[in-house]
Formats: C-alpha cells, sequence, structure tokens
C-alpha cells in the first residue's frame, strides 16, 4: 500500500518543480522584452533634466517636458509627417502591386510560376536597402530625388515579397470551391472575387498593409541615403544622433516604438498563420 | 478573360515592379562597382579592401552575426516550444514576445542606449547595488567588449522575434499525432524535441536562418546608436563611403561584397538544411 | 427540356490523360451516376460540363444549345459541392438567394424562391444563420437548397453525401431522390460509392481510367456487366471468376466441371458468377471453405476454388467450418462469360 502510495508523489514532487522552473523562464523572457522598453518609457516621460541626471529613479515622474522638447524640435515634426505619408505609400502599392500576383500564385498553375517564385524568394536573400545606392543616382536623373513617392518605391520593394507571400497564404485560405460556387451562380470571376473572396480576405489583407507600413516606417539605411531636405523620422533621428541631446532620442525612439505596438497587436491573429505558409 | 493569360497580367505588375526597382539597380551597382568612368576595373574592390577599416568592420559585421544568430536561434527554439505546451495565456506571452517584431533597429539602439549610456540604467543599478562608486563610461572606446556586448544584446532582443514567429509557425505545422506515436514508443521530451522538432522543422529553420544572416549583415542603425564609430561594421562603411566620403564607386563595391557574403551563407544554409525530395509534411 | 450530349470530349493534365473518348447522352429529367473509383476521370468530366473545367477536345450540349465555350454562369446549370462551399460570410437566406440577386430578382421574389426551397429542404427555421453555425447535414441542405432554388435546367452534384455520417446519408439519399424527382431537373451525380449509385440513378455510366465502360440501368449494370472491370466493381462482394477452357459443342471446363456456355472457338473464357446465386447441390463446383463470417442474413464463406479465392453468399441456417468440402453449384441462367482478351463480355 504504502509504496504504491509514495511512488506517484515522488514522481510529483520533480514535477512540480519542474512547473515552477518553466513558469519562471516564461515570466524572465517575457521581462526580457518589456523592461528595456519600460525604461524607455520612464526616460520619455521625465523631464529634460531628469534624463540628464544620475542617477535614474526607476519610476517614471510623467512629466511631458521631452515629449514637447521633441515636438518643438526644428524638423521634426515635419520629418514625423514624412515617415506617414512614405508609409502610407508603401501600404498602398505594395498591396494594391503585391495582392494580385498572390491570387495568381494560389489559383493558377501556369509556365514560369516556379521561377516568378524564385524571383520573389530571391529578393529576401539581398539585402534590400543596398538599393538605396543606384536609386540615388537614378531618381536625381527622374526627379524623384528626395521625394516621400520616391523612397515609397524602395520601401515597396522591401515590402512586396511579404505582401505577395501574405496574401498567397491567405487567398489558398479560401477554398477555390467557394469560388466556383459563386461562377455556377451566375458570377463572373470578377464579381465571384468581390462578393465572395474580398468580403473574406478583408481583415487578411489589412493585417499584411499594416504589415508593410511598419517595414517602410522602421526602415532606416535607404531612409537615410534617399531624403535630404525631406527626412522621415528614422532618417532625421539617425542624421542627429552624433549631437542631439539624450531627451531627443529617447523621445524619437518612443515615438518610433508606439506604432510597432499597436501593429503587433492588431495583426496578432495573422502573424503565425501568415507565416506559416509564406514560408513554404 | 482567358484563365490562360489572366495569371500572367496579374503577376505583370510585381514583375515589372522588381526588374526596375530591384534587379534594373542590382545591374547598375554591379556596374557601377566595376567601373572608373572610363571602363571596367578592380580598382574599386582593391581600393575598398586594402582600407584600413575594412578588415575591422569585416570582422566586427562576422564576429556580430555569429555571437548573435546562434543565441537568437536557441532562445526562439526555447521560447516556441516552451509557448508550445502552455495552456493559458498563450496568446498573452505570445504578444508579448513578438512585440520586438515592429520594433525598428534604430528603435532597439536607442533602448539600449537608455540602459547602457553613462547616466543610463545599468550604471544607476550598479552605483545602487554599490558596485562602483561613481558612473562608468560603458560605450566608450576603452570597453570595446562593453560596447560589443550592448550591440550584440540589442540584436538579439530585437531580431529574435522574427526567428520566433517563423518557428512557432511552423511547429504548428508537424502533427500532434507524431509526438504521440513517438510518446508511445518511448522517447523522452528532448528525444522528441531532437528526433521530431528539429528534423520536421528545417524547412522553417532555414528560412528563419536565411532572413536572419542576411539581416545580421545588414546590421546598421542598432551599432550607429549604440557605438557611433566605435564600432565599424560593413553597411556602416557603405553609409560613410556614400556620404562622407562621396565615393559612389566604392560604396558599390562594398554592397557587391556584403552581398556575395549574403548569398554565399544563404547557398551553405540551404544545402546544409535541406529536406530530401518526400520527406515533408 | 434539358438534354447533355457529350461528344468525343478528351482531356488531358500535361502529359497525363486524365479522360478519353467520351460519348454520353444523358436524356432530359434523367438521374445519371457518374461512378468509379476515385481518379477514374468522374468528377473532371462533371467539372467540364459545369465549365469549371476545360476539354481539351470534344464538345458538351445543353439543352440543342452547344456550351462548352461558355461560362458556367451561362450554362444553364447549378453545382453541389463535396464540401458544400456554402459561403461563410452571408446567411443562409443570402445563400440561397444568391444566384437570384445575381440574376436581379425583385426583392420579393427572391424572398418567396428562398422560403420555399428552404421548406422544401426542411431548413426555413436556420434562414438567419451563418454557415459556422451549422452542422454539416444542414450544410449539406443549404447547398442543395442554393441550387435549387436556381431552377436550373440541369443540377450536377459532386459526391454530396461523402462528407456525412452513414445515418444521414442513408437519410439525404432519400430525401434528394424525391426532391429532384418533383423538381424534373436533369441531373447529373458523381459518386464512388456503389449503393448510392444504385439507389438513385435512372442510369448509371461506370468510369474506369478516364472511360466509361458501361452505361445503363442500375440492375442491368449489376445483372449483365459489360466488362470484368464492373463485374468486380460493383457487387459487394464482388463477381468470382474461374478460368474455363472449351469442351467442345458450347460447353465449357470450369475447376472440373462441364457447363454450359457460349459457342465460341476461343482457347479461354473468364467465367463469371456472383457469390449469392451459387447453392450447395449434390453436383457442382467443388469448394473448400477458408473463411466463415455470419452477417445475420446470410452466411459469406470464402472458399478456394480451383486454386482461386471464391465467395459464396449461403443461407445462415447452414453450419459451415472452415476446412469443409463444399459442392456450389452456379444458377445456370446468372452465369456470365468474359473474354480474357478484351476483358468484355461475350454473349
Amino acid at each position: 500500500m504504502t509504496a504504491t502510495d509514495t511512488l506517484p508523489e515522488a514522481a510529483a514532487a520533480p514535477r512540480k518543480a519542474g512547473q515552477y522552473v518553466y513558469a519562471a523562464s516564461v515570466a524572465l523572457l517575457c521581462a526580457w522584452v518589456i523592461v528595456p522598453l519600460y525604461l524607455l518609457l520612464i526616460n520619455t516621460l521625465s523631464s529634460p533634466e531628469t534624463v540628464n541626471s544620475f542617477p535614474k529613479s526607476f519610476i517614471p515622474e510623467f512629466d511631458l517636458g521631452s515629449l514637447q522638447f521633441f515636438a518643438g524640435f526644428e524638423g521634426m515634426l515635419v520629418a514625423l509627417k514624412n515617415s506617414v505619408v512614405v508609409a502610407a505609400m508603401t501600404m498602398v502599392l505594395s498591396i494594391t502591386i503585391g495582392a494580385p500576383a498572390g491570387y495568381a500564385l494560389s489559383r493558377f498553375d501556369f509556365r514560369g510560376k516556379e521561377l516568378f517564385r524564385l524571383l520573389i524568394l530571391l529578393t529576401r536573400a539581398f539585402p534590400l536597402p543596398l538599393l538605396a545606392l543606384p536609386l540615388a543616382v537614378l531618381f536625381i536623373r527622374t526627379g524623384l530625388d528626395d521625394t516621400a513617392f520616391g523612397l515609397a518605391l524602395v520601401h515597396t520593394t522591401l515590402a512586396i515579397p511579404f505582401a505577395v507571400l501574405i496574401t498567397f497564404s491567405l487567398f489558398s485560405g479560401i477554398p477555390v470551391e467557394l469560388e466556383e460556387a459563386a461562377w455556377t451562380l451566375g458570377c463572373t470571376r470578377y464579381t465571384a472575387f468581390t462578393k465572395v473572396v474580398l468580403p473574406l480576405i478583408l481583415p487578411g489583407i489589412t493585417a499584411s498593409a499594416i504589415f508593410a507600413f511598419v517595414i517602410s516606417w522602421n526602415e532606416v539605411f535607404a531612409a537615410a541615403v534617399l531624403t535630404i531636405e525631406n527626412r522621415t523620422l528614422t532618417a532625421f533621428l539617425l542624421q542627429t544622433l552624433g549631437e542631439a541631446p539624450l531627451h531627443l532620442k529617447f523621445a524619437g525612439g518612443f515615438i518610433l516604438v508606439v506604432p510597432a505596438l499597436i501593429f503587433i497587436f492588431a495583426v496578432r491573429k495573422y502573424l503565425f498563420a501568415m507565416w506559416g505558409i509564406a514560408n513554404r | 478573360m482567358s484563365p490562360r493569360i489572366l495569371p500572367y497580367l496579374l503577376i505583370l505588375p510585381v514583375t515589372l515592379f522588381l526588374c526596375l526597382f530591384f534587379l534594373y539597380p542590382f545591374a547598375l551597382v554591379a556596374q557601377q562597382a566595376f567601373s572608373n568612368g572610363a571602363g571596367f576595373t578592380l580598382d574599386n574592390f582593391r581600393d575598398v579592401v586594402t582600407y584600413w577599416k575594412f578588415p575591422i568592420s569585416l570582422q566586427n559585421t562576422l564576429l556580430l552575426a555569429a555571437a548573435v544568430v546562434p543565441v537568437q536561434l536557441a532562445l526562439a527554439l526555447l521560447m516556441a516550444t516552451m509557448v508550445s505546451r502552455m495552456e493559458r495565456g498563450r496568446d498573452l506571452v505570445l504578444y508579448v514576445w513578438t512585440i520586438p517584431l515592429g520594433i525598428s533597429d534604430l528603435a532597439a539602439g536607442i533602448i539600449w542606449l537608455a540602459i547602457f549610456e553613462q547616466s543610463g540604467f545599468l550604471n544607476s543599478m550598479m552605483t545602487g547595488l554599490g558596485l562602483v562608486d561613481q558612473p562608468v563610461n560603458l560605450l566608450s572606446y576603452q570597453n570595446p567588449g562593453m560596447v560589443f556586448l550592448a550591440i550584440a544584446l540589442a540584436e538579439i532582443w530585437r531580431a529574435t522575434a522574427i526567428m520566433l514567429v517563423i518557428i512557432v509557425a511552423g511547429i504548428g505545422l508537424i502533427p500532434k499525432e507524431y509526438y504521440e506515436a513517438a510518446e508511445v514508443f518511448g522517447a523522452s521530451p528532448w528525444k522528441r524535441f531532437l528526433r521530431i522538432t528539429l528534423p520536421l522543422l528545417r524547412p522553417s529553420l532555414q528560412t528563419a536562418l536565411i532572413l536572419r544572416v542576411v539581416l545580421a549583415f545588414e546590421v546598421f542603425a542598432v551599432v550607429a546608436a549604440l557605438g557611433g564609430t566605435l564600432f565599424p561594421v560593413l553597411m556602416g562603411e557603405i553609409y560613410a563611403y556614400q556620404f562622407d566620403l562621396q565615393n559612389g564607386r566604392a560604396a558599390a563595391a562594398l554592397a557587391l561584397i556584403v552581398l556575395a557574403i549574403s548569398i554565399a551563407f544563404t547557398l551553405v544554409i540551404l544545402r546544409v538544411l535541406r529536406v530530401p525530395k518526400g520527406a515533408t509534411i | 427540356m434539358a438534354e447533355i450530349q457529350i461528344k468525343n470530349v478528351a482531356k488531358k493534365f500535361g502529359a497525363y490523360q486524365a479522360l478519353s473518348d467520351i460519348n454520353l447522352t444523358i436524356h432530359d429529367q434523367e438521374f445519371m451516376v457518374l461512378l468509379g473509383a476515385s481518379g477514374c476521370g468522374k468528377t473532371t468530366l462533371l467539372r467540364i460540363i459545369a465549365g469549371l473545367e476545360t476539354a481539351t477536345t470534344g464538345e458538351v450540349w445543353i439543352g440543342g444549345k452547344r456550351v462548352d465555350h461558355l461560362a458556367p454562369k451561362d450554362r444553364g446549370i447549378a453545382m453541389v459541392f463535396q464540401n458544400y462551399a456554402v459561403f461563410p460570410h452571408l446567411t443562409v437566406f443570402e445563400n440561397i438567394g444568391f444566384g437570384l440577386r445575381m440574376q436581379k430578382l425583385p426583392n420579393d421574389e427572391v424572398k418567396r424562391r428562398v422560403e420555399r426551397t428552404a421548406t422544401l429542404m426542411h431548413i426555413e427555421q436556420l434562414l438567419k444563420r451563418y454557415s459556422g453555425e451549422l452542422s454539416g447535414g444542414q450544410r449539406q441542405r443549404v447547398a442543395v437548397a442554393r441550387a435549387l432554388a436556381m431552377e436550373p435546367d440541369v443540377i450536377l452534384m459532386d459526391e454530396p453525401l461523402s462528407n456525412l455520417d452513414a445515418l444521414l446519408r442513408l437519410e439525404m439519399r432519400a430525401e434528394l431522390k424525391g426532391v429532384l424527382a418533383e423538381s424534373k431537373t436533369t441531373a447529373i451525380y458523381v459518386t464512388h460509392d456503389q449503393v448510392e449509385a444504385m439507389s438513385l440513378a435512372d442510369r448509371i455510366s461506370v468510369m474506369h481510367k478516364g472511360k466509361i465502360v458501361q452505361a445503363a440501368s442500375p440492375i442491368e449494370v449489376y445483372r449483365n456487366p459489360a466488362a470484368e472491370f464492373v463485374a468486380g466493381f460493383i457487387g459487394n462482394p464482388p463477381m468470382n471468376f474461374l478460368t474455363a477452357t472449351p469442351a467442345g459443342d458450347g460447353k465449357w471446363t470450369v475447376a472440373g466441371q462441364v457447363v454450359d456456355g457460349p459457342r465460341l472457338g476461343a482457347s479461354q473464357l473468364q467465367f463469371a458468377i456472383r457469390p449469392e446465386d451459387l447453392g450447395p447441390a449434390e453436383s457442382g463446383l467443388p469448394a473448400t471453405a477458408k473463411v466463415v463470417e455470419p452477417l445475420g442474413a446470410h452466411l459469406l464463406v470464402t472458399c478456394e476454388v480451383d486454386g482461386h479465392s471464391f465467395r459464396a453468399v449461403l443461407d445462415s441456417d447452414l453450419t459451415v467450418k472452415p476446412g469443409d468440402r463444399l459442392t456450389l453449384a452456379p444458377q445456370a441462367d446468372r452465369i456470365r462469360w468474359f473474354d480474357p482478351e478484351t476483358t468484355l463480355a461475350v454473349a
């Protein structure tokens, strides 16, 4: 009796210890992500004087001084506006150009399909921001230099492989039979798409559009190379890294991070589904 | 419309776009790198390679990639396996762990600057604990190890999430039955991870590694924010050639070198992690 | 109103010949079942008729009009899909009314027709629901109602019952038969289930390797299979085959016994008999019982005759044990003969 009673307990003890180790590791890894963000938040919500003082408090003083300084800094708000404009253009361009290709990949077998997929995948193995170098020259010739549209074109090149592969996986998630059923019920290819496929795919398309927005929003190198007067926020911050006061850097960094938090939250449902098939 | 030409019509915009803004610029880079304004030359490459900063920035870039990518892979695998057996709070934990995915390298650099700068949080903590008497300038030329550590930590913090997402998605595609079968045959959790998860995850590992390694060679803004000129890397040198030295040809030559390294590593990863035909899930 | 003619249709997928020499006429209001194992081309043929697939060569005529160049929507057909294809973003009402809206019918007409077909399919209480809130059987009903609401000349069904559980399938089968008979539409129904085919069809087209082997009424297909493939495919358990050698004057030797057969000069024929057309008798085929399976109404005995496996369905009152020696007499008018060269039936 005793032997059979103690056995499960003996086995349960290390398992319980394992549970604690497991829970502690999860908590630790969460802290690893959150604590640095929290420290940035403290600096952002402190007065410029506090940011430059020592030692640091680990509790924010909720002073908007740094953010006010950021807003008042020469050219900063324009840079912020430029970032939004470029990212919005990138979003629209990459979806309108990329989604049709994603649809073609998911619905048709055609000669050259593999070659096309290769072209898309190839872009991944290339350090794409380097494109900015020759394009800088090309843009000067075509008058696109130092414009939001010119930069958006480069950012679209960055975002398009993702747009194609993500929309490909989204379209593949919608059974062909739904479209075929619509055709037999009086739809043309086009009306079947607008009445059946589009309503079903809209949330996913939105998610991949947000993804494109963030790719552009975060891009530093091409933005720094291609813009001079019309700097984006990242380019502006990079340029001022050397001389800018700490509180400006931290407030700028914070403004860069906020859309990321919203973005990951907005697309969290799609993140894994998108990557699951997009990487086959 | 004929279903024969419709797919070509649909891929036409992307193809044109990529030809114009991807293939053509790369042709231009190559042309620029191999020309001296008059004809073909290798001088640009010779100039770039013999410049005193080249060996150190190449070494730094490779060293950083070698330090960061394996840690990221191990961490991502650990996090992914932890998540896969999580019952409660899975969505919340995944959300938290994937936050850095949306954060730019520049912002990540700034975040870690808040910790490592002289009046930053690390110094505050160390003086608070009495480890040092007064704040140390951690990110200076006297502390090259510390600069490297700060950059590596920022990179690990920022870019593990992309690997995590790819690997979690990959694990999601592995049918549960395989694990149950392995368990019935007496495989321990560690053996199950080694014999089932890892081999079946190869396509995802391929993508994750290629993406990460290529991005690791592009490391730029994190370094600029944390190390400035203390820690030269290849991408930073390209930027310097283009702007500070106004030497587009040298920038192009160096860009081609980065490209060659990226492609070489991509091929190695594809080869090492190849999946035999028919052995896919 | 709508006779369907398929003339010389062939379909190639790359180098793979999916269909060849398909010639078939389906009469107005006929219920035609395309029956065959998976990969035999039956679904491809249905999709060619629907216009979802284009034939490599050949013509499709519906109601005296050539349609193979027309889009699905212009062919006067409606289709029920294997996985139902009920639109997830629309209510049941809007699903059933989808085709009617596409025809731009007035609202009250749409409402009238949707309600009528919904009542017919017993789903009138589900009209406000979405597909995600329906069971498999209910989705099936929506899919059929959606097709019927179009009042099509032709209704095409691709394994519509295969995703339902056995009991529900039985119920839906009977219901489908009743509803379609009433609607007076021509129906083409694809299935791999021979019981389904037998119970529903006016005529069955048995398909094998991209060809129609036999198109005839269910009882004809069962009693007089046109080829060895049909004989082996239809009926459960399938027909038994034994090799017969000529004994002269229209007599043939089968397993040492002499049987009356066709007057042919062939050096060999295949003798075929259904398991249920055998009975124990004084004289007949000598058999050794191997496996005995009591099935309630019958006794299924697998035995060995002339070195071949051979099945007999016997009366369950009999006591047969493995190893028993039996003498099985075939019912003379049920014996069929096949040419081993062509595998076709000989008279």
